[in-house]
């Protein structure tokens, strides 16, 4: 299960999602797909069709810079970054 | 019945709802909604009472948020938001427009999206392929500043198959069938550059009808401001004895096919109002003469501009007239322009000011 942590600008988005989900799935693509399952809309605000991930979203896996095909393991901390954009 | 009046105030950082009674003297503020979200446009159906609102975030893509009560609740929507085509990019979205149980909003790259569920999920109805020009107006190089696409829908009142368009630097288009075949309606236009396509290549900023006389059309192009008679197949320039030829934002009178109303601006880089004096300018006939509008606006160092969906006015028998400026200030005339107050005036920049009104 990899613990994701998402940008507090996601949960005011979606019923019921917290900014700490825990998650079944082998890589950071199909854990967007879990989180888009449960919240209907969310890999759209993650991703950009292709897929990869919009330009201004940063992903990191365990602390390291990660992109759609990085793979997760049990205990993988997912964090999920909007890079500073805009004034 | 007494009436409510609502401006829908769309800005860089969320839309805003400024209400009002029919007397439109004091005003109350809600917002910001959208969670902040730029907004470029926002509309109120007047069939449903549903809020639409187009919105680009730079971290999230674009989407178009929907209020069913006037604001305190929100949902967004992207579901079919995206080109088949992997080579056209959705950077954007802007123009929208409801009506006839449709909901429909341009986009960047230039194309249609059309909702018929209320906003829930979004089909794309054209890109204008067979347009001369067309394989030009995506190309970065080609595209005028703004990167709007399709800043622009105008829904024929009647007739749901009927609408027009603006492409962003290329002109107005128009189909009678939903979308499926277009026609260029820019004869008559003026472009002070090289037109590589007949009939496309113009650069319109705003398109309005005249609700009491379908086929009076008022265009503010990037050159000029421009009359047509019939329908918008022909256009003839109205520019003469306007300050400048510039400007973005436009209003026809509801209940007067000869009132129309514009913002002129400094055509240079600063795309102001001219010496720093904020007026509106109307016509009251057509386009013959026009009288400048000033009372309560201020008139020395004011460098605001106002953009192409700036202004409204509303329906009522002596008509208000609203804009909202790039630095964040919306003024309001309860009285047809003859007088201004400033009923908004630390507002993030504004993007496009639409007025509706629904029962108390």
């Amino acid at each position: 299960m990899a613990e994701v942590h998402l940008q507090p600008t996601l949960p005011p988005l979606f019923d019921g999602l917290t900014r700490r989900v825990d998650v079944d799935a082998p890589t950071v693509d199909q854990a967007i797909d879990r989180l888009d399952d449960q919240w209907p809309g969310l890999r759209d605000r993650l991703c950009e069709p292709g897929p990869s991930l919009r330009r201004h979203i940063n992903v990191y896996v365990d602390r390291e810079p990660a992109e759609l095909t990085t793979a997760l393991g049990d205990g993988s901390r997912v964090d999920v970054i909007a890079a500073i954009s805009g004034g | 019945m007494a009436e409510r009046t609502v401006l829908m105030v769309s800005t860089r950082k969320g839309l805003f709802l400024l209400e009002s009674d029919d007397a439109r003297q004091d005003w109350a503020m809600r917002g910001p909604f959208c969670e902040g979200w730029p907004i470029y446009h926002a509309v109120l159906d007047q069939t449903t009472g549903a809020i639409y609102a187009s919105a680009a975030s730079e971290w999230h893509g674009a989407a178009v948020w929907r209020s069913s009560d006037l604001g305190d609740t929100w949902t967004l929507s992207s579901e079919g938001l995206e080109f088949p085509d992997t080579q056209m990019k959705l950077s954007k979205l802007s123009g929208i427009a409801a009506a006839h149980g449709r909901v429909r909003v341009g986009a960047e790259a230039a194309g249609v999206f059309e909702s018929r569920d209320e906003g829930g999920t979004w089909s794309l109805v054209s890109t204008l392929d067979d347009q001369p020009g067309r394989t030009k107006w995506n190309v970065p190089d080609n595209q005028p500043p703004g990167h709007l696409g399709m800043p622009a829908i105008l829904n024929h009142p009647d007739d749901p198959e009927h609408y027009w368009v603006i492409i962003q630097g290329f002109g107005v288009f128009e189909t009678e069938d939903g979308g499926a075949s277009w026609t260029p309606r820019n004869e008559g236009l003026r472009a002070d550059w090289p037109i590589d396509e007949p009939g496309v290549g113009y650069c319109v900023h705003k398109l309005v009808m005249a609700p009491t006389d379908l086929d009076r059309m008022y265009q503010q192009n990037h050159v000029g401001m421009h009359r047509s008679d019939d329908g918008g197949r022909t256009w003839t320039e109205i520019t003469d004895g306007l300050p400048t030829e510039f400007g973005f934002a436009a209003a026809v009178h509801p209940h007067d096919r000869d009132i129309f109303y514009v913002i002129p601006l400094d055509p240079g880089h600063g795309r102001c109002v001219p010496d720093g004096r904020l007026s509106v300018w109307r016509t009251k006939d057509a386009g013959e003469t026009w009288s400048r509008l000033d009372n309560g606006l201020p008139q020395r160092d004011a460098h605001v501009g106002v953009l192409r969906e700036g202004m409204a006015i509303d329906a009522y028998d002596v008509p208000g007239v609203y804009f909202g400026t790039s630095t964040g200030q919306v003024f309001a005339s309860a009285d047809e322009g003859e007088s201004w107050s400033e009923i908004a005036s630390y507002l993030p920049a504004i993007s496009s000011v639409e007025v509706a009104t629904v029962a108390a």
